[in-house]
């Protein structure tokens, strides 16, 4: 293989669109950047019609409306309208709470295609400790309702980690209770916020078998009724996950304060620039930009992705995660087995998921966790 | 155990669903969320005939013709492709 740019790139698929950082939720998994965007950062309504317009030119079909808690911006209504007129299937991404019946009827007036509800538990106790918020999880269960009440297609969305593992079986109880017609069983991700707490969170390798075992079983039985989508965590996986579909292949994310990103978390990655949304169109940044091409493809590898049979399925796997645990975004991510910290970092795991979970680190604009 | 879809299935989109025409790279393409089909000429052609009330028979007829190809060979093609949605749940039978 060579490494010369393929030319010309073919069109990202998705939009991840951070509208705010603002949420009245204190997951302390939040896959917000530690640096939250303030308020009066974001970007107006125009610039995100315009990004949505740009988006629908360039070939992206899928726009994620994300946050932070995309509902606390009051122009969310005329957002999903531009998004829908631009051709682009419109998913809202929400914690509901600041959504009641007349917005969501108002938002699928305005085209919204599909929301994916988070819970965080199945249980309000633990589901509310979580989310840092009393009261959260019955709104949730009372928003969900209405969802599907006007009509709207609901997915449920759960993050798993140790407090919260062994009730997988009633979290899939609860999305067929609430008619959704599709669950998203993702265990944390331990970067930004999740690795300031992954000691708190990650679960043993053998809760992690049991959840999955349970998954694949709940798959085959609901087969045409739920599906089940299922973000496995990679610390006791053998190769990593092909982090994006591949560093600009498929998706571009926009930040709340206008900065193009290949991912939401690119931004930790030192020594990248990433270019403003209100200078830089969508198609110029995907194309050009060295935040999209330096790792790109397989030219930026090294040794042991260089020769991997692997490297255009997994492409490296994750560089934000190859920075936070090896030091350097340019190498190996250690969750695969070739990585020399591979074996470390499984003892980690190991030794933090026994150990009792220490209190956690709640998200929060004032006072972002320090990083050991 | 998944909805079975057999001849006198009327399918039907599911509400999550859209069918829509790719401009860009000039195909037919299904989105649900973060999923995404791309579509041959016979998957757009049954899929655009779905949620019209039509039986997968009657759809399989006008394939038929379409195609210029003898009906009952492509019922079989036509029930296996909507079964296959179906279990995705991409497709639902409008009768049940």
């Amino acid at each position: 293989m060579t490494s010369a740019p393929e030319s010309p790139v073919d069109p990202p698929l998705a939009l991840l669109a951070e509208l705010t950082h603002r949420c009245p939720l204190r997951c302390p998994y939040c896959s917000n950047p530690l640096a939250l965007a303030g308020r009066s950062t974001e970007l107006t309504t125009e610039v995100w019609l315009d990004v949505f317009a740009q988006a629908g030119r360039l070939g992206i079909l899928q726009v994620h409306l994300s946050g932070g808690e995309p509902a606390a911006r009051r122009d969310l209504e005329a957002l999903v309208a531009g998004a829908r007129s631009a051709g682009l299937y419109t998913n809202l991404i929400t914690s509901g709470l600041l959504l009641d019946r007349a917005r969501l009827e108002r938002l699928r007036q305005a085209g919204l295609d599909h929301v994916q509800l988070s819970v965080q538990d199945s249980e309000p106790c633990g589901a509310d400790r979580i989310a840092g918020f009393q009261g959260a999880h019955e709104r949730k269960l009372a928003i969900a309702a209405d969802i599907r009440a006007v009509g709207l297609p609901l997915t449920l969305n759960v993050v798993v980690h140790r407090h919260n593992i062994a009730r997988v079986p009633e979290l899939i109880d609860l999305a067929l209770a609430l008619d959704a017609a599709r669950l998203e069983v993702a265990h944390a991700q331990y970067y930004g916020w999740g690795l300031a707490n992954r000691a708190a969170l990650l679960p043993t390798r053998a809760q992690l078998e049991a959840a999955t075992a349970i998954v694949t079983q709940a798959r085959e039985r609901l087969k045409g009724r739920l599906a089940i989508d299922y973000v496995p965590p990679d610390y006791y996986a053998r190769r990593p996950k092909a982090c994006m579909g591949g560093w600009g292949r498929r998706f571009v994310a926009v930040a709340p304060d206008g900065a193009i990103l290949p991912c939401h978390a690119a931004r930790t990655i030192p020594g990248l620039e990433f270019p403003d949304v209100r200078q830089t169109s969508l198609a110029d940044a995907w194309q050009h930009a060295a935040a999209f091409t330096h790792f790109r493809g397989t030219g930026w590898m090294r040794e042991p992705c260089r020769s991997c049979n692997r490297r255009e399925i997994d492409w490296g796997g994750c560089r934000c995660q190859a920075l936070a645990l090896a030091g350097a975004a340019d190498v190996v991510d250690p969750a695969c087995s070739l990585s020399p910290l591979h074996e470390t970092l499984v003892a980690v795991a190991e030794g933090e998921s026994a150990s009792p979970p220490p209190a956690f680190r709640y998200r929060s604009l004032s006072e972002g966790p320090k990083i050991a | 155990m998944s909805p079975q879809i057999n001849a006198d299935s009327r399918p039907a989109l599911a509400t999550h669903v859209r069918l829509q025409h790719d401009g860009v790279r000039q195909q037919w393409v299904v989105q649900a969320p973060e999923r995404l089909f791309v579509l041959d000429d016979v998957a757009h052609a049954v899929l655009s005939r779905c949620g019209n009330g039509l039986t997968v028979a009657e759809i399989a007829d006008q394939l038929g013709i379409e195609f210029d190809a003898p009906a009952d060979e492509i019922r079989g093609d036509v029930l296996e492709l909507l079964q296959d949605l179906a279990d995705k749940g991409i497709v639902h039978d409008q009768r049940a």
